[in-house]
C-alpha cells in the first residue's frame, strides 16, 4: 500500500469493544454538517451532528426525501458538503483527495452496482489494484473474499455479473467493497432490489460478515424492519435530515422520542418481539446430522436410535443442503448430495419474525439454523416461536 | 473484363490497398475525433444537441461539394481527400458514441466514483467500455458510408479505386471505359464486404463477454 497521511484508516490493530466484539472500523463523527442543493430554499442535510461508534452498525432510517440517503453520500464525499466537518477516525474527511478517502471506505448501493463488462473477480480487485497491491496478493484477496459472501471462488471467480442472480450480485458488491479491508462501510439501500427471501438471508450474511470483522458499517434504509433486525443502533431522520431520534433498535420501540417516530415504527407491540429476539436467543433444537456420500442405512439407524424422524445434511464445509425425512433416506443407498433449493435456512441473527417467513413460504415447521460461513449450528422450531410470542404477550398484559 | 482485370491485377491490387488505406486511416481518425467531442459534450443535454444537429446536417452535405470546396485552399492530392474523407468518417461515430455514453447507467458510473475511481478512470475503464458495442456499430456504419465518399475523393486526384471510375466514366463508350468503371465499383463493394467482416470480427474480440448480445 502507497503510504498515505491516513494512519487511522489504514488497517487497525485487533482492538475489541465493551462487548468483546472485534472492532476493525473507525469512529464517524459528524460536525453541523449541512448540505445546500443550489436553486432549492431548504437545506438537504440541515446541520447534522452525529458520532457513530468503532465498529458498529448505525441504520439511517426515513421517508424517501428526508436527507438520509445526501446525508451518507457525504461521508464518502460523492456529494460535498456545504459545510460542517466529518471525522473518520482522527482524519478530517473534508480535506482529503476524494478519490484516496473512498478507496478507503467501502461503497455498496442497491443491486451491487457490479460493472456488467468485468468478470466477478475484476469486480471485487478493482480496489486493491488502484491502491497497487501485488497480482498474487489481489488474487488470493479475492478468493478469501469470494468465501466469505459464501461464494465458491472456483465456480464464480470468472464469471460475469448477468450471469449471477440478484442476491449473488449484491454478495459480490459486499465483497468488492470490503476488497481493501475499509475500516469503513457505506450501503445505500443494498437489499432493496432483491425479494424478501434473499433479503433477509442477505441481512443474515450481514450480520455475520459484521461479527466476523468488526467494520462501522453505515447502512441506509426506508424499511424499519431492516433496520431494527441490522442496526446496533438507528437514526430517525425527518425533513432536512433533522435527527428525531438516536437510540439502539429496543430503546425505539419501546420509547419512540415523538410521536412521529411512533408513527414510523408503527403498531404491533407485542409481536415486536419476533423482530428484537434473535434466533440465537432462544433454544435451538438438535437434529441428527448426515454428511453427503454417508451410508444411508447407518444414518437412518443412528437418528431412529437418537429418536429423530429426520436428518439434516451437511457438504464438506458443513453447510446445510438438505432435510430428509428418515422415510426419503430409507430408500437410497447414500446420503444423496442433491441441493435442495426450497431448504428453509436462517442466519443465528436473523430474527424470529424472519425465522417464521422461512417456515411459512417453505411450508414447514421448522427452519435450519447456519452461522458464520453458512456453518450449521441447529433447527429452530415452529413451537419455540410460539413461545416467545406467548411469553411477551403474557409480559405486556401481565 | 477477365482479361482487363487479369492485365492490370498489379494496378488494382495497389490502389484497393491505397483505397483500404486511406479509408481505415479516415475512420481511425474520425473515431478519434467523434469520441473525444462526444466525451467533451455528453454530460450537457445542449452539447448533445448540438452534436447530433451537426452529425445530422453534416451528412446532408454532398461530399462532391465538400470537395470542391476544399480545393480552393488545399489544391489538388491528397490532403483535400483526407480532410473530406474524415468529415464523413466521423460524423455517425460521433453520432453513436453520443447516444453510447448517455445510455450508460448512471448508478454504474457512481458505483466508480464511490469506490475511488478517478474521473479519467471512469470514462476509460467504465462508461467507454461499456458504449464501446454502439460507437462500434457507428465505426462499421461510417466505414462503408466512406467507402464510396473515398471513392468521390478520386476527382480531387485523393488515391484509391475511385480512379478507375473516373477514368472509365471520362471515356465513356471508348474501349475498356465500362470494365474500368465496373472493376473500380466491384472492388469497393468486395473491399467494403471484408473489412466490415473484419470489423464484426474486431467488435466480438474487443467487446467483453459480459455485455455481449
Amino acid at each position: 500500500m502507497p503510504e498515505t497521511t491516513t494512519r487511522a484508516l489504514d488497517g487497525a490493530a485487533d482492538v475489541r469493544d465493551a462487548g468483546g466484539r472485534r472492532v476493525s472500523g473507525v469512529s464517524i463523527r459528524l460536525d453541523a454538517v449541512t448540505k445546500r442543493f443550489p436553486g432549492q430554499d431548504a437545506a438537504a442535510v440541515d446541520a447534522v451532528s452525529l458520532e457513530i461508534p468503532a465498529g458498529e452498525l448505525v441504520a439511517f432510517v426515513g421517508p424517501s426525501g428526508c436527507g438520509k440517503t445526501t446525508l451518507l453520500k457525504m461521508l464518502n464525499r460523492l456529494v460535498e458538503p456545504t459545510s460542517g466537518t466529518i471525522h473518520l477516525g482522527d482524519e478530517d474527511a473534508t480535506t482529503q483527495d476524494p478519490d484516496q478517502l473512498r478507496r478507503r471506505i467501502g461503497y455498496v448501493i442497491q443491486a451491487g452496482g457490479l460493472f456488467p463488462h468485468m468478470s466477478v473477480a475484476t469486480n471485487i480487485a478493482l480496489v486493491p489494484r488502484m491502491l497497487g497491491w501485488e497480482k498474487a496478493r489481489v488474487e488470493q484477496r479475492v478468493d478469501e473474499l469470494l468465501d466469505l459472501v459464501g461464494l465458491d471462488p472456483g465456480a464464480y471467480r470468472g464469471r460475469y455479473p448477468r450471469e449471477l442472480s440478484g442476491g449473488q450480485q449484491q454478495r459480490v458488491g459486499v465483497a468488492r467493497a470490503l476488497a481493501a479491508d475499509p475500516p469503513v462501510l457505506l450501503m445505500d439501500e443494498p437489499f432493496g432490489a432483491v425479494d424478501p427471501i434473499t433479503r433477509q438471508r442477505l441481512q443474515d450474511e450481514l450480520l455475520q460478515i459484521q461479527a466476523e470483522l468488526g467494520k462501522t458499517i453505515v447502512v441506509v434504509t426506508h424499511d424499519i424492519d431492516e433496520a431494527v433486525k441490522l442496526g446496533d443502533r438507528i437514526v430517525v431522520f425527518d425533513t432536512g435530515a433533522r435527527v428525531v431520534q438516536y437510540d439502539t433498535p429496543e430503546a425505539i420501540l419501546a420509547d419512540p422520542a415523538e410521536q412521529y417516530v411512533a408513527d414510523f415504527v408503527g403498531a404491533g407491540a407485542s409481536l415486536k418481539a419476533l423482530t428484537l429476539t434473535r434466533v440465537d436467543d432462544v433454544q435451538l433444537a438438535s437434529v441428527s446430522t448426515a454428511r453427503v456420500g454417508e451410508d444411508a442405512p447407518a444414518v437412518v439407524a443412528r437418528a431412529r436410535a437418537a429418536g429423530d424422524d429426520d436428518v439434516v445434511v451437511l457438504d464438506g464445509r458443513d453447510r446445510p443442503v438438505a432435510w430428509p425425512s428418515l422415510a426419503e433416506l430409507a430408500q437410497v443407498a447414500a446420503v444423496p448430495s442433491t441441493v435442495d433449493e426450497r431448504l428453509p435456512v436462517v442466519g443465528e441473527r436473523a430474527t424470529l419474525n424472519d425465522a417464521l417467513d422461512t417456515m411459512l413460504a417453505a411450508s414447514q415447521g421448522g427452519a435450519v439454523v447456519t452461522g458464520r460461513r453458512e456453518r450449521y449450528q441447529g433447527v429452530v422450531v415452529i413451537e419455540t416461536v410460539m413461545d416467545a410470542i406467548q411469553r411477551t404477550r403474557t409480559a405486556t398484559s401481565g | 473484363m477477365v482479361d482487363y482485370v487479369a492485365d492490370r491485377a498489379d494496378q488494382i491490387a495497389a490502389q484497393t490497398l491505397q483505397h483500404a488505406s486511406l479509408v481505415l486511416q479516415c475512420v481511425a481518425l474520425g473515431t478519434l475525433l467523434a469520441v473525444g467531442v462526444a466525451v467533451l459534450v455528453q454530460r450537457s443535454p445542449r452539447g448533445r444537441a448540438a452534436a447530433n444537429a451537426v452529425s445530422a446536417v453534416g451528412l446532408t452535405i454532398p461530399s462532391f461539394a465538400l470537395l470542391g470546396v476544399l480545393l480552393a485552399p488545399f489544391g489538388f492530392g491528397v490532403t483535400p481527400a483526407v480532410l473530406a474523407v474524415t468529415f464523413y468518417a466521423a460524423l455517425p461515430v460521433l453520432r453513436n458514441a453520443v447516444v453510447g455514453l448517455t445510455g450508460v447507467d448512471r448508478t454504474l458510473v457512481e458505483s466508480a466514483r464511490g469506490i475511488g475511481m478517478s474521473r479519467t478512470a471512469t470514462l476509460l475503464r467504465v462508461e467507454l467500455p461499456l458504449a464501446w458495442p454502439v460507437i462500434l456499430a457507428g465505426v462499421r456504419t461510417s466505414t462503408q458510408m466512406v467507402m464510396g465518399i473515398a471513392a468521390i475523393a478520386a476527382y480531387v486526384l485523393g488515391p484509391g479505386l475511385g480512379g478507375f471510375i473516373f477514368t472509365g466514366l471520362s471515356r465513356l463508350g471508348g474501349a475498356n471505359a465500362l470494365y474500368s468503371t465496373l472493376t473500380g465499383t466491384l472492388a469497393i463493394v468486395l473491399l467494403a464486404l471484408v473489412v466490415d467482416l473484419l470489423l464484426v470480427l474486431a467488435g466480438r474480440l474487443t467487446t467483453s463477454r459480459g455485455i455481449r448480445a
